[in-house]
This record gives C-alpha cells, sequence and structure tokens, in this order.
C-alpha cells in the first residue's frame, strides 16, 4: 500500500514537532525515518499509525484518506519501541489476540488461528516459545514476538517504532539483516523509525533525513551519503571532516588540491576516505602531523592534527584499509602530505 | 538459608517478623481460641446454632460481601478517574478519598444514619420515590461498609493503573481492538489481581465493622444485627464464653474467606503470567 502525507504539521504547546510535511512512499518500500531525538520522527510514525492526530494536513494510504480514521481500522501493524506485548497473555495468545478481537462474522475458527499463529511464529523462529509469558523473554525476543502479532493482522502498512533501540549490539545486527529479509519475502510497506544512522542505511531500500520537523532529504541510502543536499545531511550520514574557508583553512585546501575557482560555498565537508595521506617530504612545511590511529577492523582510522600558522590545532580524519596503511610505515608524530579526493561544498 | 542468602539482615527481620506477628496477632487469638476451649463441644453448638447468632451471621458476611463487590466497581471507576484524567481539584480529591481512614467509624455511622433515616433528607427522598428504607435495614449497613471500604479499592487499584503501560492499549488498539475488547481484554485482567487484593481488605474490613454500622443498622434481631454488636452484647451480659464462642467462629470463617480470596488470587496471577 503506498502511503502519502500532505502537508502534515503537529504542534505540541509552543513546540512545533513537524512543520508542513510532505510525504510519498511507494508501495513495497522499506524506509527508514531518520533524524536526531526529538526531530518529529516518531510523531510522524504515530500519525500515519493513527495514534496521534496531525493538527493539520492529510494521510492517504493507497489513495484513501484516513486522517480521521480509528488506529484500530486503518489496517496498519505498529511495532513498538519497547515491544507493548501483553504481558498477562502468553506468547501464542499475544500473537492470535489481533484475529480474535475481530467482529465474529471475520474471526477466523479456532484452529485456524492456531494454525496461523504457529506458522507466524515459525516466520520468527520462536515456536518453541509459545507458551511463555513476555515476562520470560529477552529482549529480542520479545521484540520478533511484537512483530509477529502485527503481522497476524495482515496489515498492509508495518510501522516499527525504534524497533532495535532497546536491544543490545550484537542482537540488533542480527535483526537488522532479518528485518530486511522479512521485507523481501513479505514485500510490505513498511517504515521504521531509527537515530542510528548505520541502521538506516543497512537496512532500509528509502531513507527519509528528518530535523526540526522538517524533512532535510529523501532518496536510497547512496544518494544520501554521495549527494548530502545539505550541511545537516552530510554530518548526520557518516563521518565528515569540516573545513570552513573563512577559518584560513583555504591555504589548507589549496595545497591537498580540491580548492578550484568555480567551487561552490564557503564550507567543505570531506569524508575521511576521501582523504589521502602521504608521508611527507618537505619536512616542517608540511600541512599534517600524524597523531594517532584507530582499528576499525578492515580500515585504519587516522587522527590527523593540521599545522596550521596561526597555531590552532584541528583534527582532521582519514580513513584508509589496513594494507595501505602497512605499507606507509607511519609513526606517531610523522608530518604528512594529504590529498582530498572530493568534497561537499555548503554556504 | 541465612547463610547463602545475598540479602543480609535475615536473622534480626525473621527473629522480629516472629516476634511481631506473635505479640500482635497469635497470642491475643490464642488467648480466644483457649478461653472458648472451656466450653464443651455441646454448649458451643448451642450458643452457636441460636436462630439469632446465625442470622447476625448471615447479616455480617452477606453485607460485607456485597459492600466489598460494590465498593470493588466503584472504587475501580474512582480510581481509573483518579489516574487516567487530571481536572480542577484533583488533589482535593485525592485527600477526600481517605477521609474514611481518618475519620472515627462513629462518626461516619452517626452522619449516614443522619441522613438515610426516613426523615433524614436522603432517607425521605428515596423513600418517597423509590420506596426504599435504608436505614434500620441491611441496605443501610452496605451503605455503611461501602463508605468505609472504598479507600481500600483505590489505593490498592491505583498504584497499579499508574504504572500500566498505555502503549499496551495503543498495540491493543492498533490490532483492531474496540475500545471496550482493549478494557476487557488487556486493562482489566492486568489491574483485576489488585482489585482482588483490595476486594479482601474492604471485605475483611466490612465483617469487623462496629463503629459505623451500629448507628445505621438499627440493630433489629434476626434482621439487621450484626455479629460484632452480638458480642458487644453477650460481653455486657458477662457472657464471655458464648462471646469467644462466636468471635472464634467468626475468626474461622473469615480467615477460610480470606484465604479463598488468596487462593484466587493465585490462581489469576498464575494465569496471567505474574507469577
Amino acid at each position: 500500500m503506498s502511503i502519502l502525507l500532505s502537508d502534515i504539521s503537529k504542534n505540541f504547546g509552543a513546540f512545533s514537532a513537524l512543520n508542513h510535511i510532505n510525504l510519498e512512499i511507494p508501495e513495497g518500500e522499506l524506509v527508514a525515518l531518520l533524524g536526531p531525538s526529538g526531530c518529529g520522527k516518531t510523531t510522524l510514525l504515530r500519525i500515519i499509525a493513527g495514534l496521534e492526530r496531525a493538527d493539520q494536513g492529510r494521510v492517504l494510504l493507497s489513495g484513501e484518506d484516513k486522517t480521521h480514521q480509528d488506529v484500530s481500522e486503518r489496517g496498519i501493524g505498529f511495532v513498538f519501541q519497547h515491544y507493548a506485548l501483553f504481558r498477562h497473555m502468553t506468547v501464542f495468545e499475544n500473537v492470535a489476540f489481533g484475529l480474535r478481537v475481530k467482529p465474529r462474522r471475520e474471526r477466523p475458527s479456532d484452529a485456524a488461528i492456531s494454525q496461523k499463529v504457529h506458522a507466524l511464529l515459525d516466520l520468527v523462529q520462536l515456536d518453541w516459545l509459545h507458551d511463555r509469558y513476555p515476562d520470560q523473554l529477552s529482549g529480542g525476543q520479545r521484540q520478533r514476538i511484537a512483530l509477529a502479532r502485527a503481522l497476524a493482522v495482515e496489515p498492509s502498512v508495518l510501522l516499527l517504532d525504534e524497533p532495535f533501540g532497546a536491544l543490545d549490539a550484537s542482537v540488533r545486527k542480527d535483526l537488522r539483516q532479518w528485518l530486511r529479509n522479512l521485507h523481501h519475502d513479505l514485500n510490505v510497506t513498511s517504515i521504521f523509525v531509527t537515530h542510528d544512522q548505520e541502521e538506516a542505511m543497512e537496512v532500509a531500500s528509502q531513507v527519509v533525513v528528518l530535523n526540526h520537523g522538517q524533512i532535510e532529504q529523501q532518496g536510497s541510502p547512496s544518494d544520501i551519503y554521495d549527494h548530502p543536499a545539505n550541511a545537516f545531511v552530510s554530518r548526520f550520514i557518516g563521518q565528515t571532516n569540516v573545513f570552513d574557508l573563512e577559518q584560513h583553512d583555504s591555504d589548507w585546501l589549496r595545497t591537498a588540491g580540491i580548492l578550484t575557482p568555480d567551487q561552490q560555498g564557503k564550507i567543505a565537508h570531506v569524508r575521511p576516505h576521501d582523504i589521502i595521506i602521504e608521508k611527507s617530504s618537505n619536512g616542517a612545511d608540511a600541512p599534517a602531523t600524524l597523531k594517532d590511529w584507530q582499528h576499525l577492523g578492515a580500515l585504519i582510522r587516522l587522527e590527523l592534527v593540521k599545522n596550521g600558522a596561526n597555531g590552532s590545532a584541528a583534527h582532521v580524519f582519514a580513513e584508509m584499509p589496513n594494507d595501505q596503511f602497512k605499507d606507509l610505515q607511519l609513526n606517531r608524530g610523522d608530518k604528512v602530505d594529504l590529498k582530498i579526493r572530493q568534497a561537499h561544498w555548503f554556504h | 538459608m541465612s547463610r547463602n542468602s545475598i540479602m543480609p539482615g535475615f536473622r534480626p527481620t525473621i527473629g522480629f517478623t516472629l516476634l511481631y506477628l506473635s505479640l500482635v496477632v497469635l497470642i491475643p487469638l490464642s488467648t480466644l481460641v483457649f478461653k472458648s476451649f472451656q466450653l464443651s463441644w455441646d454448649d458451643y453448638v448451642n450458643i452457636i446454632s441460636n436462630k439469632r447468632v446465625l442470622s447476625s451471621f448471615r447479616v455480617s458476611f452477606f453485607t460485607a460481601l456485597l459492600a466489598a463487590a460494590i465498593a470493588s466497581f466503584f472504587g475501580f471507576i474512582v480510581a481509573w478517574v483518579l489516574v487516567r484524567y487530571s481536572f480542577l481539584g484533583k488533589q482535593f480529591f485525592h485527600a477526600l478519598i481517605d477521609f474514611p481512614f481518618a475519620l472515627p467509624t462513629a462518626v461516619a455511622g452517626i452522619v449516614l444514619a443522619t441522613i438515610f433515616q426516613p426523615s433524614g433528607f436522603l432517607g425521605k427522598f428515596l423513600m418517597q420515590t423509590f420506596g426504599v428504607q435504608v436505614a434500620f435495614k441491611p441496605l443501610g449497613i452496605v451503605m455503611a461498609l461501602i463508605f468505609i471500604s472504598i479507600p481500600f479499592i483505590v489505593r490498592t487499584v491505583e498504584p497499579v493503573l499508574l504504572e500500566f503501560e498505555t502503549t499496551m492499549e495503543e498495540a491493543g488498539a492498533s490490532l483492531g481492538a474496540s475500545r471496550w475488547q482493549v478494557f476487557t481484554k488487556i486493562i482489566f485482567p492486568n489491574v483485576f489481581p489488585a482489585l482482588l487484593t483490595g476486594f479482601a481488605l474492604a471485605f475483611a474490613r466490612g465483617v469487623g465493622e462496629y463503629g459505623s454500622v451500629i448507628f445505621i443498622a438499627g440493630n433489629i434481631p434476626y434482621i439487621s444485627e450484626i455479629v460484632p454488636l452480638l458480642i458487644v452484647t453477650k460481653l455486657e451480659q458477662f457472657d464471655i464464653e458464648g462471646a469467644t464462642a462466636i468471635a472464634l467462629t467468626m475468626l474461622v470463617i473469615s480467615f477460610l474467606l480470606l484465604l479463598l480470596i488468596n487462593a484466587l488470587q493465585f490462581w489469576v496471577r498464575k494465569r496471567s503470567g505474574q507469577l
């Protein structure tokens, strides 16, 4: 089911949580709503679900105006950050809930419910826990049960509010991959909220970056990474070095080889892997000094200090593959030359 | 137990608990039991099977159960309102709830008797419009017991409602449940154990209540005479054996009923995964 949000605004008292949001999500996408905390992403998700009312604007699901429809009639599946499993019901009853509350005419028979619930529990690989209570499960298990419960009513849209937010790092990694695969199999239009850019890039087919209640950029992960629309997006997605022409960085950038007469804007954002490092031959005049480095698995992150004329010691981060770093044979305190492959310019 | 337990202080605390229970509960109650042992079995049966005694038992337990049930219903609504909504004067209502705790129950009884007696302003109204007489009837006893037991319900249900995760309700609604289904299938089952506790407290209090009841009940033998009053009457006539026999019987019945409620509570908690 496609989702169309038209001119959505929402205020909490004097605080404007969402400001004239227009968003179109085609059918079958797995979309991440990404932004820092307090940017309005959860509020937007809750408005789509019908758990919250927008002050203004319309919500259309498959072209139908659902703005004033109650959450119970929208046919959405919602997965809560803290699972919100029914504590007093077994795992089986939790998943069966959505089927049992259907009006009698539409309600499946007990046998059909049982079959469906076990199929869903198999899907989330937790059928062996069907007679446990939520309090007896781990966080990752609870979240998978919550997902199975939401899928039981065959929602046309699946909404997930920080689905992995309360889980520890390794469980998180597994579940991300798993969610992606699940989406691939079910192909239900899904939106998940996250503040973790890595998670958004890894899982989503489309990323919507929000800040201060407004959409900063919408696009595929590679789009957003390679062509950030503005300084906020560039800084929020991935690591970036910020150089300001007005802060005495111009000489420095010229020697690094990217300052051209037709460059647009005064602030350059440079990804760490776009900086190429070489051992300096011209000693004291070298632009930077290697201060330290960290191993990030296959990559090495180098921490450099600019040898600024005015004595300012701004840090620059560069990344390179492990082998390349070994070949360079650098030590702490070595002077290095820099080349910058590309930069994004902003005003 | 004490050596391997991670929690320190097992010995002193269990010692204190036992001492406290002995001094305050066990010794006085065992005195009652020993005293009633001075009676022969036939005497005991004679006292208990007296028609007036039997009907007072009926009145006491019936009114206490009914009052606890009604108070549970209203107390739940009061707790719900106090937790879920914010309104002007909420703090005032909070204070008002505890009022029956603080008020001497005799005062409550006199006030209730005054307004519910046939010439009182509520009593007159009920009599004229519905033909119902409250005072000097078992209904009056129920009224007084509701009054004093409402705070037990409110104060036991309130914390559970406060703690209740409202996201569970949202989850229920998102799965297609109506408001009523959310209430009956999600909210109520989670609050029910606490409500049972409140019911047990209210019932226990109601069975033993004396002060507020005697003024409104009229204390008519066979109709509105409660067991505690009968005990006091026997004592006043220096019929100590008779008083203890009745008291012991009441104790046993109350104990069994509370045990039953506890068992029910255990079953409910177990069934809802809270144990």
